[in-house]
């Protein structure tokens, strides 16, 4: 199961709108609990796929260096990863399958019409080993955040 | 000081649960035998049968990507750190 509050799940949202017609992408930090993973940020990234960027995505090495190193130092680890569907259902493609390698993490797909997100979906990267990988579709829990 | 080799969550259940791994070698190559050596199952997550990384796997010598240095017969010293970065891509359409 994935578990992440109502701002960053609209954010991730949002972020497929703003990058319509093209495809959004970015990470989601948290902790790893019994109850699953647990997003504590949502972190937009920019798709390095210019040469396709209406079916296809892809984060900077770089950036995902970064990324480790800022969960590092928010005691959080890499839970999941997001992107958009332009103008395509929300689930996973081969293409999203093949290039998938972070086993145990979610991997959240918004489909996007006309501009506009519809379905939010989640998969977690299932399999023991990279040759027996699977998505396997989760369940998604929002939470209000509440101000102490 | 050894060289640190960092672990991402996806790999740990190939590393008893370690994100920090201390290594020995002069090189990068080096460093990742070791790495092996210490934890045998993780070869077949990074590595192809004929033992080359995986196209996937991403390995950074501190802030370098070792592809745009001398890959993975970059020099090494103490107190460097290595962190291994699987790829992230995808897209809606096959093909």
């Amino acid at each position: 199961m994935l578990i992440i509050n109502n701002a960053g799940y609209e954010s991730l949202r949002r972020h497929g709108e703003e990058t319509y017609p093209f495809e959004c992408c970015g990470a989601l930090l948290g902790r790893i609990t019994d109850h699953g993973r647990e997003v504590e940020a949502v972190v937009r990234c920019s798709n390095t796929r210019v040469d396709r960027p209406q079916d296809r995505y892809s984060i900077d090495p770089k950036e995902l260096l970064r990324l480790q190193r800022q969960a590092d130092e928010q005691g959080l680890e890499i839970v999941g990863f997001y992107h958009s569907h332009p103008d395509h259902p929300a689930r996973w493609s081969q293409t999203d399958l093949a290039e998938a390698h972070w086993l145990g993490c979610s991997y959240v797909i918004t489909s996007v019409e006309a501009g506009q997100a519809t379905q939010t979906r989640s998969f977690v990267l299932a399999g023991a080993t990279e040759d027996e990988k699977r998505l396997e579709p989760e369940k998604i829990t929002t939470l209000s955040c509440v101000e102490s | 000081m050894a060289t640190t080799v960092r672990i991402p969550a996806s790999l740990r259940n190939f590393t008893d649960g370690q994100g920090l791994i201390e290594v020995s070698g002069d090189s990068v190559e080096a460093a990742l035998a070791s790495l092996l050596q210490k934890h045998p199952s993780l070869k077949s997550q990074l590595c192809t049968d004929d033992g080359r990384l995986r196209a996937f796997v991403n390995v950074f010598l501190n802030d370098e990507d070792v592809r745009f240095l001398e890959k993975t017969e970059t020099a090494i010293k103490p107190g460097d750190t290595i962190t291994i970065v699987p790829s992230i891509a995808g897209g809606c359409r096959q093909g």
